[in-house]
Protein backbone atom coordinates (compact mmCIF):
# COMPACT_ATOMS: atom_id res chain seq x y z
CA UNK A 1 0.00 0.00 0.00
CA UNK A 2 1.35 2.80 -1.04
CA UNK A 3 -1.46 5.84 -0.66
CA UNK A 4 -5.13 5.19 1.01
CA UNK A 5 -7.48 6.68 -1.06
CA UNK A 6 -10.60 4.72 -1.42
CA UNK A 7 -11.73 1.90 -0.05
CA UNK A 8 -12.31 0.09 -2.79
CA UNK A 9 -8.43 -0.73 -3.46
CA UNK A 10 -8.48 -2.50 0.05
CA UNK A 11 -8.82 -6.03 -0.02
CA UNK A 12 -9.97 -8.51 2.82
CA UNK A 13 -6.29 -9.01 3.63
CA UNK A 14 -5.20 -5.62 4.49
CA UNK A 15 -7.99 -4.42 6.31
CA UNK A 16 -7.28 -7.26 8.75
CA UNK A 17 -3.46 -6.35 8.59
CA UNK A 18 -4.11 -2.79 9.55
CA UNK A 19 -6.84 -4.00 12.13
CA UNK A 20 -3.89 -6.06 14.00
CA UNK A 21 -1.84 -3.30 13.46
CA UNK A 22 -4.27 -0.87 15.33
CA UNK A 23 -4.56 -3.37 17.82
CA UNK A 24 -1.14 -3.97 18.47
CA UNK A 25 -0.49 -0.08 19.08
CA UNK A 26 -3.21 0.27 21.50
CA UNK A 27 -1.97 -2.78 23.89
CA UNK A 28 1.46 -0.73 23.30
CA UNK A 29 3.16 -3.91 21.95
CA UNK A 30 4.68 -2.07 18.55
CA UNK A 31 5.52 1.56 18.99
CA UNK A 32 6.40 2.85 15.61
CA UNK A 33 8.90 5.80 15.94
CA UNK A 34 7.63 8.95 13.22
CA UNK A 35 10.14 10.87 14.95
CA UNK A 36 12.10 13.21 12.36
CA UNK A 37 9.21 13.39 9.79
CA UNK A 38 6.69 15.74 8.95
CA UNK A 39 3.05 15.18 7.98
CA UNK A 40 0.82 17.98 6.11
CA UNK A 41 -2.52 18.25 6.76
CA UNK A 42 -4.13 19.75 3.86
CA UNK A 43 -7.63 20.41 4.98
CA UNK A 44 -8.92 22.15 1.95
CA UNK A 45 -12.26 21.78 3.94
CA UNK A 46 -12.42 22.31 7.55
CA UNK A 47 -13.10 19.39 10.08
CA UNK A 48 -12.05 20.13 13.48
CA UNK A 49 -12.28 16.49 14.62
CA UNK A 50 -10.71 14.73 11.47
CA UNK A 51 -7.98 16.86 11.59
CA UNK A 52 -7.47 16.30 15.48
CA UNK A 53 -7.46 12.65 15.25
CA UNK A 54 -4.97 13.19 12.93
CA UNK A 55 -2.62 15.09 14.66
CA UNK A 56 -2.96 13.29 18.00
CA UNK A 57 -1.86 10.16 16.28
CA UNK A 58 1.07 11.88 14.34
CA UNK A 59 2.19 13.02 17.65
CA UNK A 60 1.64 9.99 19.49
CA UNK A 61 4.16 8.79 17.61
CA UNK A 62 6.87 11.40 17.77
CA UNK A 63 6.37 12.96 14.27
CA UNK A 64 5.57 16.40 13.27
CA UNK A 65 3.09 18.54 11.18
CA UNK A 66 2.57 21.77 9.31
CA UNK A 67 -1.90 22.64 9.29
CA UNK A 68 -3.56 24.12 6.34
CA UNK A 69 -6.93 24.32 8.10
CA UNK A 70 -9.63 26.22 5.20
CA UNK A 71 -8.68 26.82 1.82
CA UNK A 72 -9.00 31.18 3.37
CA UNK A 73 -5.66 31.75 3.90
CA UNK A 74 -3.56 29.99 1.58
CA UNK A 75 -3.07 30.60 -2.57
CA UNK A 76 -5.80 28.08 -3.43
CA UNK A 77 -7.87 31.30 -2.35
CA UNK A 78 -5.59 33.20 -5.43
CA UNK A 79 -6.58 30.38 -7.87
CA UNK A 80 -3.12 28.36 -8.09
CA UNK A 81 -3.79 25.16 -9.52
CA UNK A 82 -4.40 22.03 -6.68
CA UNK A 83 -1.22 20.49 -8.72
CA UNK A 84 1.06 23.18 -7.97
CA UNK A 85 -0.08 23.58 -4.41
CA UNK A 86 0.73 19.77 -3.75
CA UNK A 87 4.07 19.99 -5.73
CA UNK A 88 5.04 22.94 -3.55
CA UNK A 89 3.81 20.66 0.01
CA UNK A 90 5.76 17.68 -2.00
CA UNK A 91 9.25 19.97 -1.30
CA UNK A 92 8.32 20.21 2.41
CA UNK A 93 6.61 17.14 4.05
CA UNK A 94 6.98 13.24 4.10
CA UNK A 95 3.54 12.70 3.95
CA UNK A 96 0.29 14.13 3.07
CA UNK A 97 -3.09 13.96 4.53
CA UNK A 98 -5.73 15.83 2.84
CA UNK A 99 -9.24 16.52 3.11
CA UNK A 100 -10.91 18.47 0.03
CA UNK A 101 -14.73 19.22 -0.90
CA UNK A 102 -14.27 18.50 -4.77
CA UNK A 103 -14.50 14.40 -5.14
CA UNK A 104 -11.54 13.03 -6.56
CA UNK A 105 -9.32 15.45 -5.14
CA UNK A 106 -7.08 13.06 -3.24
CA UNK A 107 -6.90 10.88 -6.28
CA UNK A 108 -5.23 13.77 -8.79
CA UNK A 109 -2.97 14.23 -5.34
CA UNK A 110 -1.19 10.52 -5.68
CA UNK A 111 -0.85 11.20 -9.63
CA UNK A 112 0.96 14.49 -8.29
CA UNK A 113 3.40 13.77 -5.30
CA UNK A 114 6.07 11.07 -4.76
CA UNK A 115 4.96 11.89 -0.73
CA UNK A 116 2.38 8.67 0.69
CA UNK A 117 -1.28 10.49 0.58
CA UNK A 118 -4.40 9.58 3.11
CA UNK A 119 -7.64 10.97 1.99
CA UNK A 120 -9.21 12.46 5.19
CA UNK A 121 -12.56 12.92 2.94
CA UNK A 122 -13.37 13.99 -0.97
CA UNK A 123 -16.81 15.26 -1.00
CA UNK A 124 -19.54 12.87 -0.72
CA UNK A 125 -17.02 9.84 -2.22
CA UNK A 126 -14.43 8.67 0.00
CA UNK A 127 -13.61 8.65 3.73
CA UNK A 128 -11.11 5.62 4.12
CA UNK A 129 -10.19 6.55 7.24
CA UNK A 130 -13.64 6.83 9.35
CA UNK A 131 -14.35 3.26 7.41
CA UNK A 132 -11.17 1.41 8.93
CA UNK A 133 -12.02 2.59 12.58
CA UNK A 134 -15.06 2.04 12.23
CA UNK A 135 -13.91 -1.46 11.34
CA UNK A 136 -11.51 -1.83 13.54
CA UNK A 137 -13.84 -0.43 16.16
CA UNK A 138 -16.34 -3.20 15.29
CA UNK A 139 -13.71 -5.95 15.53
CA UNK A 140 -12.74 -4.97 18.57
CA UNK A 141 -16.22 -5.10 20.00
CA UNK A 142 -17.18 -8.42 18.36
CA UNK A 143 -13.64 -10.12 17.94
CA UNK A 144 -14.56 -10.86 14.54
CA UNK A 145 -15.58 -9.16 11.34
CA UNK A 146 -17.45 -12.26 9.58
CA UNK A 147 -21.30 -13.09 10.15
CA UNK A 148 -22.53 -10.05 11.42
CA UNK A 149 -26.00 -8.90 11.70
CA UNK A 150 -25.46 -4.62 11.18
CA UNK A 151 -28.22 -1.98 11.19
CA UNK A 152 -27.34 1.51 9.26
CA UNK A 153 -29.91 4.42 10.61
CA UNK A 154 -30.17 8.05 9.14
CA UNK A 155 -28.71 9.72 6.11
CA UNK A 156 -27.87 6.68 4.02
CA UNK A 157 -27.83 8.83 0.69
CA UNK A 158 -25.41 11.23 1.62
CA UNK A 159 -23.58 9.82 3.89
CA UNK A 160 -20.10 8.32 2.24
CA UNK A 161 -19.02 6.51 6.22
CA UNK A 162 -22.12 4.27 5.61
CA UNK A 163 -21.12 3.61 1.90
CA UNK A 164 -17.54 2.88 2.52
CA UNK A 165 -18.39 0.52 5.37
CA UNK A 166 -21.15 -1.50 3.93
CA UNK A 167 -18.80 -2.11 0.95
CA UNK A 168 -15.44 -3.07 2.98
CA UNK A 169 -17.92 -5.38 5.43
CA UNK A 170 -19.55 -6.92 1.89
CA UNK A 171 -16.20 -9.30 2.18
CA UNK A 172 -17.03 -10.27 5.27
CA UNK A 173 -20.65 -12.16 5.18
CA UNK A 174 -22.94 -9.71 6.78
CA UNK A 175 -26.27 -9.14 6.90
CA UNK A 176 -27.75 -5.55 7.07
CA UNK A 177 -30.89 -3.67 7.79
CA UNK A 178 -30.87 -0.17 6.58
CA UNK A 179 -33.57 2.63 7.79
CA UNK A 180 -33.73 5.90 6.51
CA UNK A 181 -36.57 8.56 6.29
CA UNK A 182 -38.01 9.77 3.55
CA UNK A 183 -35.55 10.03 0.34
CA UNK A 184 -32.08 9.15 1.95
CA UNK A 185 -32.59 5.92 1.40
CA UNK A 186 -29.00 3.85 0.42
CA UNK A 187 -28.08 4.57 -3.00
CA UNK A 188 -29.18 2.28 -5.58
CA UNK A 189 -25.50 1.46 -7.11
CA UNK A 190 -24.38 0.42 -3.70
CA UNK A 191 -27.21 -2.12 -3.45
CA UNK A 192 -26.47 -3.51 -7.05
CA UNK A 193 -22.87 -3.92 -5.66
CA UNK A 194 -24.67 -5.74 -2.42
CA UNK A 195 -26.83 -7.56 -4.56
CA UNK A 196 -23.81 -8.61 -6.74
CA UNK A 197 -21.98 -9.78 -3.93
CA UNK A 198 -25.13 -11.72 -2.67
CA UNK A 199 -25.40 -9.77 0.89
CA UNK A 200 -27.86 -10.19 2.81
CA UNK A 201 -29.85 -6.91 3.49
CA UNK A 202 -32.83 -5.22 4.07
CA UNK A 203 -34.87 -1.91 4.06
CA UNK A 204 -36.99 -1.40 7.12
CA UNK A 205 -39.40 1.49 8.56
CA UNK A 206 -39.60 0.47 12.08
CA UNK A 207 -36.57 -0.55 13.28
CA UNK A 208 -38.59 -2.09 16.84
CA UNK A 209 -38.67 -5.77 15.45
CA UNK A 210 -34.87 -6.03 13.98
CA UNK A 211 -33.61 -4.71 17.72
CA UNK A 212 -32.81 -8.02 19.35
CA UNK A 213 -31.09 -9.46 16.48
CA UNK A 214 -28.27 -7.00 16.28
CA UNK A 215 -25.08 -7.05 16.96
CA UNK A 216 -24.04 -3.25 15.45
CA UNK A 217 -26.19 -0.31 14.76
CA UNK A 218 -24.74 2.00 13.33
CA UNK A 219 -26.24 5.87 13.41
CA UNK A 220 -25.50 8.49 11.15
CA UNK A 221 -26.54 12.22 11.64
CA UNK A 222 -29.14 14.21 9.06
CA UNK A 223 -27.21 16.53 8.14
CA UNK A 224 -28.90 20.02 7.92
CA UNK A 225 -26.53 21.63 5.25
CA UNK A 226 -27.40 18.85 2.41
CA UNK A 227 -31.08 20.52 2.25
CA UNK A 228 -31.88 22.75 -0.17
CA UNK A 229 -35.45 23.54 1.98
CA UNK A 230 -35.79 23.71 5.47
CA UNK A 231 -39.22 22.17 5.89
CA UNK A 232 -37.51 19.42 4.00
CA UNK A 233 -34.92 18.95 6.82
CA UNK A 234 -37.18 19.65 9.67
CA UNK A 235 -39.72 17.20 8.18
CA UNK A 236 -37.32 13.90 8.71
CA UNK A 237 -34.69 14.91 11.42
CA UNK A 238 -36.68 13.26 13.68
CA UNK A 239 -37.35 9.87 12.00
CA UNK A 240 -35.14 8.03 13.74
CA UNK A 241 -34.34 9.14 17.51
CA UNK A 242 -32.32 6.32 19.83
CA UNK A 243 -33.08 6.28 23.61
CA UNK A 244 -32.69 3.59 25.90
CA UNK A 245 -36.19 2.90 25.54
CA UNK A 246 -35.45 2.06 21.86
CA UNK A 247 -32.76 -0.27 23.34
CA UNK A 248 -34.23 -2.45 25.72
CA UNK A 249 -33.72 -5.80 24.12
CA UNK A 250 -30.57 -5.88 22.85
CA UNK A 251 -28.27 -8.60 22.67
CA UNK A 252 -25.22 -9.25 25.18
CA UNK A 253 -22.20 -8.40 22.60
CA UNK A 254 -24.75 -5.11 21.03
CA UNK A 255 -23.08 -1.99 20.39
CA UNK A 256 -24.39 1.46 19.37
CA UNK A 257 -22.27 3.62 17.23
CA UNK A 258 -21.95 6.67 15.34
CA UNK A 259 -19.41 8.67 13.38
CA UNK A 260 -19.78 11.84 15.38
CA UNK A 261 -20.91 14.47 15.77
CA UNK A 262 -24.68 14.18 16.43
CA UNK A 263 -27.14 16.54 17.11
CA UNK A 264 -30.41 14.60 18.75
CA UNK A 265 -30.04 10.87 16.98
CA UNK A 266 -29.01 9.70 20.00
CA UNK A 267 -30.20 10.77 22.86
CA UNK A 268 -27.21 11.96 25.80
CA UNK A 269 -29.30 9.18 28.56
CA UNK A 270 -27.95 6.47 25.99
CA UNK A 271 -24.72 7.75 26.92
CA UNK A 272 -24.22 5.99 30.27
CA UNK A 273 -25.43 2.45 28.71
CA UNK A 274 -22.86 -0.40 28.33
CA UNK A 275 -23.43 -0.47 24.28
CA UNK A 276 -22.80 3.26 23.87
CA UNK A 277 -19.41 2.89 22.11
CA UNK A 278 -19.32 6.37 20.01
CA UNK A 279 -16.74 7.82 22.17
CA UNK A 280 -14.67 4.80 22.18
CA UNK A 281 -15.24 4.92 18.35
CA UNK A 282 -13.09 8.07 18.29
CA UNK A 283 -10.16 6.89 20.14
CA UNK A 284 -10.30 3.82 18.26
CA UNK A 285 -9.68 6.67 15.18
CA UNK A 286 -6.78 7.71 16.71
CA UNK A 287 -4.93 4.05 17.13
CA UNK A 288 -6.02 3.25 13.49
CA UNK A 289 -4.65 6.37 12.48
CA UNK A 290 -1.40 5.49 13.92
CA UNK A 291 -1.14 1.93 11.69
CA UNK A 292 -2.32 3.52 8.63
CA UNK A 293 0.56 6.16 8.57
CA UNK A 294 3.03 3.32 9.81
CA UNK A 295 2.10 1.19 7.11
CA UNK A 296 2.52 3.68 4.29
CA UNK A 297 5.34 4.97 6.09
CA UNK A 298 7.04 1.42 6.10
CA UNK A 299 7.83 2.01 10.00
CA UNK A 300 6.42 -1.29 11.10
CA UNK B 1 -36.72 -3.80 -47.59
CA UNK B 2 -34.48 -4.74 -50.42
CA UNK B 3 -30.15 -4.37 -50.06
CA UNK B 4 -30.85 -2.85 -53.85
CA UNK B 5 -33.48 -0.49 -52.35
CA UNK B 6 -30.68 0.27 -49.34
CA UNK B 7 -28.03 0.98 -51.93
CA UNK B 8 -29.95 3.70 -53.78
CA UNK B 9 -30.77 5.56 -50.16
CA UNK B 10 -26.49 5.66 -49.20
CA UNK B 11 -24.80 5.70 -52.25
CA UNK B 12 -21.21 3.32 -52.36
CA UNK B 13 -17.78 5.75 -51.80
CA UNK B 14 -14.57 5.27 -53.79
CA UNK B 15 -12.25 5.03 -51.17
CA UNK B 16 -12.60 5.57 -47.44
CA UNK B 17 -14.52 4.01 -44.29
CA UNK B 18 -18.06 2.75 -44.09
CA UNK B 19 -19.35 2.68 -40.43
CA UNK B 20 -21.93 -0.16 -40.63
CA UNK B 21 -24.66 -1.76 -38.17
CA UNK B 22 -24.75 1.26 -35.65
CA UNK B 23 -27.07 1.61 -33.06
CA UNK B 24 -29.98 3.69 -34.69
CA UNK B 25 -29.88 6.94 -33.76
CA UNK B 26 -26.07 7.06 -33.30
CA UNK B 27 -24.74 8.15 -36.15
CA UNK B 28 -24.56 11.72 -35.48
CA UNK B 29 -22.92 11.23 -32.30
CA UNK B 30 -20.49 8.94 -34.08
CA UNK B 31 -19.78 11.95 -36.79
CA UNK B 32 -19.78 14.27 -33.91
CA UNK B 33 -16.95 12.11 -32.27
CA UNK B 34 -15.16 11.33 -35.32
CA UNK B 35 -14.68 15.30 -35.57
CA UNK B 36 -16.19 15.19 -39.00
CA UNK B 37 -16.39 18.85 -40.92
CA UNK B 38 -18.44 18.58 -44.15
CA UNK B 39 -15.89 20.75 -46.28
CA UNK B 40 -13.00 18.44 -45.54
CA UNK B 41 -14.91 15.06 -45.36
CA UNK B 42 -17.70 13.87 -47.60
CA UNK B 43 -20.04 11.93 -45.77
CA UNK B 44 -23.05 9.60 -46.23
CA UNK B 45 -25.56 9.19 -43.58
CA UNK B 46 -28.13 6.96 -43.35
CA UNK B 47 -30.58 6.88 -40.46
CA UNK B 48 -33.12 4.51 -39.14
CA UNK B 49 -32.52 1.88 -42.01
CA UNK B 50 -33.56 -1.00 -42.35
CA UNK B 51 -31.77 -3.79 -41.04
CA UNK B 52 -32.31 -7.79 -40.61
CA UNK B 53 -30.21 -8.41 -37.56
CA UNK B 54 -31.30 -5.09 -35.80
CA UNK B 55 -34.43 -3.98 -37.29
CA UNK B 56 -33.37 -0.37 -37.02
CA UNK B 57 -29.78 0.35 -38.03
CA UNK B 58 -27.60 3.88 -38.89
CA UNK B 59 -24.84 3.65 -41.20
CA UNK B 60 -22.26 6.08 -41.99
CA UNK B 61 -19.96 6.77 -44.88
CA UNK B 62 -16.66 8.86 -45.08
CA UNK B 63 -14.55 9.85 -48.58
CA UNK B 64 -10.99 9.63 -47.87
CA UNK B 65 -10.62 8.46 -43.88
CA UNK B 66 -8.78 5.60 -42.21
CA UNK B 67 -9.82 5.58 -38.75
CA UNK B 68 -7.32 4.90 -35.78
CA UNK B 69 -7.50 2.22 -33.39
CA UNK B 70 -8.11 5.51 -30.51
CA UNK B 71 -11.57 6.28 -33.21
CA UNK B 72 -12.46 2.92 -33.47
CA UNK B 73 -12.63 2.58 -29.18
CA UNK B 74 -14.37 5.45 -29.14
CA UNK B 75 -16.88 3.90 -31.41
CA UNK B 76 -17.40 0.88 -29.80
CA UNK B 77 -18.32 2.96 -27.08
CA UNK B 78 -20.94 4.65 -28.40
CA UNK B 79 -22.45 1.61 -30.67
CA UNK B 80 -21.01 -2.21 -30.08
CA UNK B 81 -22.41 -3.26 -32.64
CA UNK B 82 -20.43 -1.00 -35.20
CA UNK B 83 -18.55 -2.87 -38.07
CA UNK B 84 -16.06 -0.82 -39.59
CA UNK B 85 -15.12 -1.27 -43.43
CA UNK B 86 -12.37 -0.11 -45.02
CA UNK B 87 -12.53 0.73 -48.49
CA UNK B 88 -10.38 1.00 -51.51
CA UNK B 89 -11.24 1.95 -55.23
CA UNK B 90 -14.62 0.17 -54.52
CA UNK B 91 -12.87 -3.11 -52.93
CA UNK B 92 -13.34 -4.22 -48.96
CA UNK B 93 -10.06 -4.19 -47.73
CA UNK B 94 -10.61 -4.51 -43.98
CA UNK B 95 -13.32 -5.02 -42.10
CA UNK B 96 -13.13 -4.91 -38.19
CA UNK B 97 -15.75 -5.09 -35.31
CA UNK B 98 -13.82 -2.81 -32.30
CA UNK B 99 -13.24 -3.90 -29.19
CA UNK B 100 -14.42 -1.54 -25.99
CA UNK B 101 -11.54 -0.56 -24.26
CA UNK B 102 -10.95 -1.36 -20.45
CA UNK B 103 -9.84 2.31 -20.19
CA UNK B 104 -10.95 5.58 -21.65
CA UNK B 105 -8.68 8.44 -21.56
CA UNK B 106 -9.75 11.81 -21.74
CA UNK B 107 -12.67 10.97 -24.26
CA UNK B 108 -15.07 11.44 -22.05
CA UNK B 109 -16.73 14.42 -20.03
CA UNK B 110 -17.06 13.39 -16.39
CA UNK B 111 -21.17 14.49 -15.66
CA UNK B 112 -20.68 15.16 -11.61
CA UNK B 113 -19.74 18.99 -11.46
CA UNK B 114 -17.90 18.68 -8.15
CA UNK B 115 -15.56 16.09 -9.98
CA UNK B 116 -11.77 17.23 -9.71
CA UNK B 117 -11.94 16.89 -13.58
CA UNK B 118 -13.81 19.23 -13.68
CA UNK B 119 -12.99 21.63 -11.11
CA UNK B 120 -8.79 21.19 -12.52
CA UNK B 121 -7.15 21.20 -15.87
CA UNK B 122 -6.82 17.53 -15.60
CA UNK B 123 -8.07 14.84 -18.60
CA UNK B 124 -10.19 12.22 -17.93
CA UNK B 125 -9.55 8.55 -17.31
CA UNK B 126 -12.98 6.23 -16.88
CA UNK B 127 -12.88 2.89 -16.70
CA UNK B 128 -15.28 0.35 -18.08
CA UNK B 129 -17.37 -1.55 -15.51
CA UNK B 130 -19.76 -3.18 -17.53
CA UNK B 131 -20.11 -4.14 -21.28
CA UNK B 132 -23.58 -4.86 -22.34
CA UNK B 133 -24.91 -2.05 -21.60
CA UNK B 134 -21.76 -0.12 -21.81
CA UNK B 135 -21.55 1.38 -18.15
CA UNK B 136 -17.91 3.32 -16.74
CA UNK B 137 -16.63 4.66 -13.51
CA UNK B 138 -14.73 7.88 -13.23
CA UNK B 139 -11.23 7.33 -12.38
CA UNK B 140 -11.33 10.63 -10.02
CA UNK B 141 -14.77 11.06 -8.60
CA UNK B 142 -15.55 6.78 -8.44
CA UNK B 143 -18.98 7.69 -9.40
CA UNK B 144 -20.18 5.08 -11.96
CA UNK B 145 -22.57 5.86 -15.17
CA UNK B 146 -24.27 4.09 -18.27
CA UNK B 147 -21.94 5.61 -21.28
CA UNK B 148 -25.42 7.33 -22.61
CA UNK B 149 -25.47 9.46 -20.11
CA UNK B 150 -21.80 10.99 -20.91
CA UNK B 151 -21.08 13.39 -23.12
CA UNK B 152 -17.77 13.03 -25.40
CA UNK B 153 -15.02 15.85 -25.90
CA UNK B 154 -14.70 17.03 -29.01
ZN1 LIG C 1 -15.58 12.11 -12.03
Amino acid sequence: MQNLVSMRQVNKDEILRLIDLAAQIEQGKIKPDLSGKLGALLFFEPSTRTLFSFDTAIKRMGGNSIVMAGAGSTSVKKGESLADTLMTINQYADFIVMRHKVEGAARLATEVVDIPVINAGDGTNQHPTQAMLDLYSIFKTQGTLQNLTIAMIGDLRLGRTVHSLAQALSEFNPTFYFASPGHLQMPRYIKDELRAKNVRFEEVEDIKPIIPKLDVMYVTRIQKERFAVLEDYEKVKDAYIITPDVLTRVKDNFVLMHPLPRVNEITTDVDKERYAYYFQQARNGVFMRQAIISQLLQLV
Amino acid sequence: MTPVKEKLKVDPIKSGTVIDHITAGKALVIADVLNLNPPENLMMIGVNLHSRKMGAKDILKIENRRLTEDEMNSIALISPTATIIAIKDFVVVEKRHPAIPDTISDKLICPNPNCVTNVEQIPTRFEVVDRDPVSVRCHYCEKKYAIQDVQFKF
